[in-house]
């Protein structure tokens, strides 16, 4: 697995982004293009340097059911004796169409709220119980593992559907790589037990208070979780005609 | 960073060596059942393994069952056999790449893992309106005709696993010839890589839609032979009725979607709650049930390839209408520039575009060089995108770190969410209604483990 393998590295071209402009949140800058590094710049473009950029924090108003159903959050989880600003960090609010003039969020956009690890039981307990929200399907857990991201290195993502009112969520928690700890959610969605499994065994996050969290995919004594970034693809060099083509991940990668 | 030290890849071990404190273990092979009964006395807890080389369990699912008898007290699930990081393997090629690995998860739906993970990878390019309406209409296609042949194969194996050969070879025919059709399109009968970011791989044939409508009278002779088999038969039916019951609010706790969760009385079907393609544009209707046992799940099935074939001949009006019409964006900065033709030897690279390339324009053979090699960049964020697989909902989670490359790709597979109401739906059962309960969900295990 090479170094700079991150979030910082990998495009060479800047994007419009629907909505980001100025104010959205730069993770990294990009160099130069055809994926030359270290060498003398041949190609001309070495001096090229682009923003990588995330969708930025949500402004209100957010647009569509979004504004109704976090304040409805909001009232909810200061009830259970959780304030609003504790639990959740951050409201994105990202749109893969292009924004009309006047309107708000397509039908397609997706809403992230970033919660704070302590408080996810009680937000997802909110979000299943209250008759506003209803989010009653858990579409299940994945993990994403960003090495460079210092203290939040490990991600798990949450996909929440209210069949009730045929809206979607997206719970991202963040725990640091040095406490892999997060409290389990099967209690709210049962539905999260192997998916919690699948995610303990590819990034090694410890769901606290799993009736059984083992490996799932991988053999039960595999040391360690094979999803990370730091954890190499391996794979065998293929010769054909005497040339050598090495294994995908020491294969040349371009920024 | 320090790779993890691991010794070389091995087998796994039995899972356990022993069973737990004042559990005895032992292992029979032939003899009188009465003898070995009588060497575990004391021990009434008999924990049978039945796979993961089992012909009823879809593959290489192992399922550890406890049983009393011929009851089943304790149900357990064992996954993994299949597993080939498939999604690891996708964070090293670049994204148009992608669906050449995603399309290989579920083998018997190859189509929709290609279409979830196509319209996450537009949903992060922001494209989604710019896909051209006859790569929809094709796409939409192609799954119909893709949820059929997997059915197809559902009823088919399910019917084996009982001992009704006649309604696997029936099932395996008709599906063949849905796979004759992907074959003229694609090139392939499996594992297709059809369906690309931006669109289609290419057009349909010119002579396709003569094809399908062709098709489609035979395959709907098909199903009501295999309805007729089916539906009305006593023995199938005492074998399936109230087995493997599944309630609404148990499906729901479960994230079960698809055919159980509509066999429970539920409409959810992700086509029309978050409608993708034009789905919205057609007209089709979501079987559902309320017995909520095998038998529902059987006749909803069934069902379903008749609305799929609906589907099918909307879409061939469609095709008619916009014959010629592009069917991939017309970006060239996404759009995939190799062309392929049909030559003496089979499906390859078109000549044309070779020629073009190679003969006539250097900035053409630039252009397809740096996309064919480097791919094109994708925005840093997240998308989630589902879809209605014949499993149930399919939704694929792609992140990306504005690389050429899914910096994460994560399929939410049916098959695996749904196995893990084989305790719910077998225990307390018969050990035969195990193997009817597993046929019902349906998993596929190229799907489970990934």
């Amino acid at each position: 697995m090479s170094e700079d393998r991150g979030p910082q590295e990998g495009a060479t071209t800047e994007v419009d982004r629907p909505g980001g402009g100025p104010t959205a949140e730069v993770v990294g800058e990009r160099t130069g293009m055809f994926g030359v590094h270290g060498s003398g710049d041949t190609s001309g473009y070495g001096g090229l340097t682009r923003l990588v950029t995330l969708p930025p924090a949500a402004t209100r108003p957010y647009g569509s059911w979004f504004d109704d159903a976090v304040d409805v959050l909001a009232e909810v989880l200061v009830e259970a004796g959780v304030a609003f600003d504790d639990a959740v960090e951050r409201v994105v609010v990202t749109d893969p169409r292009r924004p009309v003039e006047g309107e708000g969020p397509s039908r397609d956009a997706e809403l992230t709220l970033h919660v704070a690890r302590e408080h996810v039981v009680a937000v997802c307990r909110a979000l299943r119980d209250d008759q506003d929200l209803r989010f009653e399907l858990s579409l299940g857990v994945s993990g994403v593992h960003y090495p460079e991201d210092a203290g939040r290195e490990l991600h798990a993502v949450y996909h929440l559907t209210s069949v009730t009112h045929g809206r979607r969520l997206r719970l991202d928690v963040a725990c640091p790589d040095a406490d892999p700890h997060l409290p389990t959610t099967t209690a709210v969605y049962p539905a999260n037990d192997w998916h919690e499994r699948e995610t303990w065994d590819f990034f090694g996050i410890v769901f606290d208070g799993h009736p059984a969290l083992a490996r799932i995919e991988m053999p039960d004594d595999w040391p360690g979780h094979p999803q990370r970034k730091d954890y190499p693809l391996g794979g065998i060099p293929v010769e054909y005609k005497g040339a050598t083509v090495p294994p995908p991940d020491e294969r040349r990668r371009y920024s | 960073m320090t790779a993890p030290a691991h010794d070389a890849p091995h087998a796994t071990r039995p899972a356990a060596d022993d069973y737990g404190p004042g559990v005895a273990g032992f292992e029979a092979s032939g003899g009188d059942w009465d003898e070995i009964a009588r060497e575990a006395i004391g021990e009434e807890r008999i924990v049978v393994n039945m796979g993961p080389q089992h012909p009823s369990t879809h593959g290489v699912l192992r399922l550890m069952l406890e049983i009393d008898g011929e009851t089943v007290t304790e149900a357990r699930c064992g996954i993994g056999y299949l597993h080939t990081g498939i999604e690891k393997n996708m964070e090293f090629r670049t994204w148009t790449q992608g669906t050449t690995f995603c399309t290989r998860m579920d083998y018997l739906a190859p189509l929709y893992q290609e279409a979830a993970y196509c319209l996450g990878t537009e949903r992060l390019l922001g494209i989604t309106d710019d896909v051209p309406e006859r790569a929809n209409v094709i796409r939409v296609l192609m799954m119909e005709l893709n949820r059929v042949a997997s059915h197809l194969v559902c009823l088919g194996t399910g019917g084996n696993e009982m001992g009704a050969t006649t309604i696997m070879t029936l099932s395996f025919t008709a599906r063949e010839e849905i796979l004759r059709m992907f074959e003229a399109v694609t090139g392939l009968r499996m594992n297709h890589a059809y369906i690309r970011p931006g669109g289609v791989a290419q057009d349909v044939p010119e002579d396709f839609t003569e094809h399908i409508r062709e098709l489609l009278p035979s395959l709907r002779k098909y199903l009501a032979m295999l309805g007729d088999l089916m539906l009305a038969n006593p023995i199938f039916k005492s074998r399936l009725t109230g087995v493997g019951v599944l309630n609404l609010s148990g499906c729901f706790a479960l994230g079960i979607t698809g055919p159980v969760l509509r066999s429970a009385g539920h409409p959810y079907d992700v086509r029309k709650a978050f409608p993708y393609c034009g789905y919205e544009d057609y007209d089709f209707d979501v079987p559902t049930d309320t017995a909520a046992d095998c038998y529902s799940r059987v006749v909803l099935r069934i069902e379903e390839c008749y609305q799929s074939l609906r589907i099918v001949e909307q879409c061939m009006r469609r095709l008619d209408e916009t014959q010629g019409a592009p069917v991939m964006v017309a970006d060239k900065k996404i759009a995939w520039p190799a062309q392929l033709a049909v030559g003496h030897d089979g499906q390859g690279n078109s000549l044309d575009h070779i020629r073009h390339i190679m003969g006539t324009s250097m900035e053409a053979l630039i252009h397809h060089f740096k996309l064919v090699t480097e791919g094109f960049g994708v925005p840093a964020g997240q998308a989630w995108q589902t879809v209605e697989h014949p499993r149930g909902e399919l939704g694929v989670h792609l992140v990306s770190d504005g690389g050429t490359r899914p910096y994460r790709a994560h399929f939410r597979d049916p098959s695996f969410n749904n196995l893990q109401a084989v305790s719910v739906m077998c225990e307390g059962g018969q050990v035969a209604d195990v193997v009817v309960s597993v046929a019902s969900l349906d998993p596929v295990l190229g799907g489970v483990d990934r």
